[in-house]
């Protein structure tokens, strides 16, 4: 895996608070090829947005990186100066928020802050970055682009500003996009525009893509490979086809179970009992054990690294016999 | 915009025509004029024929139209107190509450707008806080007890600075300007420093807590992650979306220079129009009085639109349909 | 359980709260509070604790008078912060003219916090034509400073009593007076929050068993919409003390035969080119510590209630 391009390593994101430390992120590590888009899929407050934003180097204080490393295409990043990891944000990492509304400055025209981020990051002249700007514009499929690009945020739909806020994600070329809910703020007839729009693009222009989102029908539609995020921790990660039609972890079947299925049988949605531990009351042993239908003794003591099962890797305590099974035979 | 200006400008009017109003009440509810002007030896006739004079026996709307047509041509009747007529007395006194509030406002806005953008940037650093603290006190310390305590230190202690009185006049015109000589100028210190004191301190707390409001918004999360530079993000999007508040700051803060002037001018025994009001309120000078509130009202209705036409040039939000704009287009 | 017990388990249940959490971490809150609270106690038993009583002839000898600070040469060890020029103690004129201060600054702000909330309820709760109404008598006051609309208040409500009766009732008309200029925040704060409180199932629910707008308004809605009153009473109460002061000190607040500190200051600041400085520097100095104190423990509520103002 050395011609990663971004590759996280056991990383750990805390908040100290009053009441102790809070472990976010807890000892997560994956990695992104070019070019390839990644999910990552979990319930709210599973740390997916975190590691986004620990990958940008955006996270908000108190948060903080407390142990790990972030490489990008073999660099270490996550313990540069601001200003270094500045110059690699937009023009190496790109970043897609939830919220389109909010995303945009209202009081400056959509292509002044096209503009304004190409001249950051590329040495073009004002007029040269004009004309990126509408290109771009046009790229991300707003029409009469040469003079939309002069209106102001609010004069464009939601959609549409997802899609101003895709160009300025794009504008610099960076390697990889970290996407985090870019659809869910969005009506659903849109959703999938933006979805198209952003695997199109991305192919086009060879852009990683993190995806961070809670909607498994969009990874199964985008993503290559998916992580599946629990308590802050990875539970499994995989190519998606075998993730989605051969879960392997049991909090990620239970995730499957839930999804309705188009076509098949008239069956009762699977549900999972209960609901995801508050970081301040994070089981010892598997942090899913004590909704885990398969749960057995060792599940409550001892934490569960992701191993290799077939083509993902599973950190679940089921496998463990099955992978020594492996051993022996072969 | 036209039709915006225009529904503006009927507001202000309605609101001065209430405030003439009740100063018109004034007139006619509070206080006997005839008892007053009259003198204690008038006889019954003589007092009955000075009503008539005067049009005080004619019904209550026809004397409230006089009112107004004499308030628009600049007659505001005579002052119970000296019988001058009170539009000499203001005009005698304006310029001296204008170059004391003016000097003031510049004084507080000049200072307090950059410190307030400072301790808003680096909220943790010890010059902020320190700030923060002294601020604090700023707000604490009443207006009178600040010009206290600079006579006691600079007039009484150090004899530097004249402790009362406006100096040295100039006339040009009707204006009695207190700026063109070095004594106007030594006058002028200690109550505009007086005056500008407890301003300073609340537009620095305020564009401190304005700039931080703004700088927790996603758009500046999102201009970070485009990699600009901090000092774009700071100076060129929070900044920008701070000054319609501080637009308004400086509006109420020009008004409250000019009521706070009253006790400033108390003080130094300026001899502005806030003394002027404060002997009418004392003597229950109800000309006076009143005509000091249409004035005030007058001005005030003046900032206020003032304020609501620069938000109109700052936020595109507000101009309907503006350069080119087609409205939403979706 | 006893209820000695009750009582001891509730005290370390609020003490244990994220209020009193943020209240220990700050010193500075700390030493606001312990501030605040000796001035008010000061006040409240000033005839039991000042040395002399300063309106009463009987203990004011003319042959005191002017006398500084105990530490200056000539101080007295009577008279800690000296006298006036009549010879009354400034320490125990600080003591009671605080106890005015404070009695109006409070008197004030209730009344405001009362019409405020009423205004604000009705207004939220109402709308219509009711809620544009007040709004804009509000929007319209608020463009004016307070002082300003206090003094007119003031100076309309001597001008309607009669010349007799003005130096009685002028304590009355100074709270009437700071209350109306100071009633907007508390109405507009309170209409906003009516307006979410408005549409939530509680109040609905009640409304369709047949409860009336006052009803709710009193029993529903005013207990979820204090916690942002209980802010703004407190930093309206450090304003309301500094508008008594100005009034009093532009000689329109209290009557001189019973001082406010605004009152002293005033008087003080008669002798301040003759060298007595103490008249004034005192009353000043308690009134800004006063004012500050109130300040920070205002602040400080604003922020560790800081979610619930949202």
């Amino acid at each position: 895996m050395s011609s990663a391009l971004l590759e996280v390593r056991n990383l750990r994101v805390e908040f100290p608070t009053r009441r102790g430390t809070l472990r976010a992120v807890d000892d997560i590590s994956f990695s992104i090829a070019p070019g390839e888009v990644l999910g990552v899929v979990g319930e709210s407050g599973a740390g997916k947005s975190l590691t986004g934003a620990a990958i940008i180097g955006l996270l908000e204080p108190p948060g903080r990186i407390a142990a790990g490393e972030i490489l990008l295409e073999g660099r270490r990043i996550d313990n540069l100066p601001y200003e270094e990891l500045r110059k690699i944000r937009g023009r190496q990492i790109g970043a897609i928020f939830q919220d389109p509304l909010t995303s945009l400055n209202p009081l400056y025209r959509v292509g002044d802050q096209i503009i304004e981020t190409i001249r950051t990051h590329l040495p073009l002249s004002e007029a040269q970055a004009r004309k990126r700007a509408i290109d771009l514009l046009q790229e991300v499929g707003i029409s009469s682009a040469a003079e939309r690009v002069d209106h102001y945020p609010h004069q464009f739909s939601g959609g549409m500003r997802q899609r101003v806020v895709i160009a300025l994600a794009l504008c610099a070329e960076p390697r990889l996009i970290v996407a985090d809910e870019p659809t869910t703020a969005l009506d659903v007839s849109i959703q999938a525009q933006i979805i198209t729009l952003i695997k199109r693009l991305c192919r086009e222009h060879k852009t990683a893509v993190m995806l961070v989102t809670h909607d498994m029908g969009v990874i199964a539609e985008t993503a290559d490979r998916v992580a599946v995020m629990y308590a802050g921790r990875i539970a499994e990660i995989g190519p998606v086809r075998d993730v989605v039609q051969n879960a392997k972890h049991p909090y990620t079947q239970g995730l499957m179970g839930a999804i309705p299925s188009i076509g098949g049988a008239e069956e009762r949605l699977a549900q999972i009992e209960g609901s995801m531990p508050r970081l301040t009351a994070i089981p010892p042993g598997c942090a899913f054990n004590p909704r885990c239908p398969k749960a057995f003794d060792r599940c409550r003591v001892d934490r569960p690294e992701p191993i290799p099962v077939g083509t993902t890797q599973v950190a679940c305590w089921l496998y463990e016999d099955a992978r020594a099974k492996e051993a022996v035979h072969g | 915009m036209i039709a915006y200006v225009l529904r503006r400008l009927i507001q202000s009017m309605l609101v001065m025509l209430t405030v003439a109003f009740v100063a018109f009440s004034l007139f006619s509810f509070v206080g006997d004029p005839v008892a007053n002007m009259a003198g204690e030896d008038a006889s019954q006739r003589d007092r009955d024929q000075l009503r008539r004079d005067l049009g005080l026996a004619d019904p209550f709307p026809l004397r409230f139209v006089r009112f107004v047509g004499g308030v628009l041509q600049g007659e505001f009747g005579f002052s119970y107190r000296n019988l001058q007529p009170v539009a000499r007395l203001i005009v005698d006194r304006l310029p001296a509450t204008v170059e004391l509030a003016v000097s003031a406002t510049a004084l507080a806005l000049l200072v307090g707008v950059p410190m307030g953008v400072y301790c808003g940037l680096n909220r943790s650093s010890a010059l902020a806080q320190a700030i923060q603290a002294v601020s604090l006190v700023g707000i604490s310390l009443p207006t009178f007890v600040t010009g206290i305590l600079l006579i006691l230190t600079f007039s009484v202690g150090l004899g530097w600075l004249p402790p009362f009185g406006r100096g040295d006049t100039v006339r040009i015109g009707w204006w009695q300007t207190g700026l063109l000589s070095v004594s106007g100028i030594k006058s002028l210190l200690l109550p505009s420093v007086t005056l500008a004191m407890f301003q300073m301190a609340l537009v620095m707390r305020l564009v401190r807590s304005e700039m931080m409001e703004v700088l927790r918004k996603d758009f500046i999360k999102f201009a970070r992650a485009r990699g600009l530079t901090s000092r774009a993000v700071n100076f060129g999007h929070a900044l920008r979306n701070t000054l319609v508040p501080v637009i308004t700051i400086t509006g109420l803060q020009f008004g409250s220079a000019v009521a706070f002037a009253i006790v400033t001018e108390t003080v130094f025994q300026w001899p502005g129009l806030g003394l002027l009001f404060v002997q009418a309120v004392a003597y229950v000078d109800i000309p006076v009085m009143a005509t000091y509130l249409v004035l005030i009202s007058f001005f005030f209705v003046v900032i206020n639109l003032v304020v609501d036409l620069l938000y109109y040039a700052i936020d595109p939000r507000l101009r309907d349909g503006g350069p080119g704009g087609t409205g939403k287009g979706r | 359980m006893s209820a000695l017990a009750a009582v001891r388990a509730r005290v370390a249940a609020a003490w244990a709260s994220d209020i009193a959490w943020s209240f220990r971490q700050s010193r500075v809150t700390m030493a606001a509070a312990l501030v605040t609270l000796l001035l008010v106690g000061g006040a409240v038993l000033a005839p039991w604790i000042a040395p002399t009583d300063p309106f009463d002839p009987a203990q004011v000898d003319l042959m005191n008078a002017e006398i500084p600070p105990l530490w200056s040469a000539e101080g007295d060890a009577r008279f800690v912060l000296g006298t006036d020029v009549q010879g009354r103690d400034m320490l125990s004129a600080i003591l009671y003219g605080g106890r005015i201060s404070i009695a109006v600054g409070a008197a004030a702000v209730a009344f405001a916090m009362l019409l405020g909330v009423t205004l604000g309820l009705v207004s939220g709760y109402l709308g219509g034509r009711v809620d544009a109404a007040i709004m804009r008598i509000a929007d319209v006051q608020l463009s004016f400073p307070s002082i300003l609309v206090a003094l007119l208040v003031h100076g309309i409500l001597r001008g309607l009593l009669p010349a007799s009766s003005r130096e009685a009732l002028s304590v009355y008309v100074l709270i009437i007076a700071i209350g109306l200029a100071d009633w907007v925040q508390f109405a507009r704060t309170v209409r906003s929050r009516t307006l979410v409180e408005r549409d939530r199932e509680y109040v609905q629910a009640a409304r369709i068993i047949g409860r009336g707008p006052a009803a709710i308004m009193r029993a529903h809605i005013l207990p979820n919409v204090m916690s942002p009153v209980l802010v703004i009473a407190c930093i309206s109460l450090a304003t309301a003390i500094l508008t008594e002061a100005s009034l009093s000190f532009l000689g329109v607040g209290v009557p001189a035969t019973q001082p406010s500190l605004g009152t002293l200051i005033r008087i003080g600041n008669n002798y301040l080119f003759s060298g007595q400085w103490w008249m004034t520097v005192f009353p000043s100095i308690t009134l800004a510590v006063l004012v500050l104190a109130v300040n920070i423990l205002g602040d400080w509520l604003r922020d560790a209630l800081n979610p619930l103002l949202r």
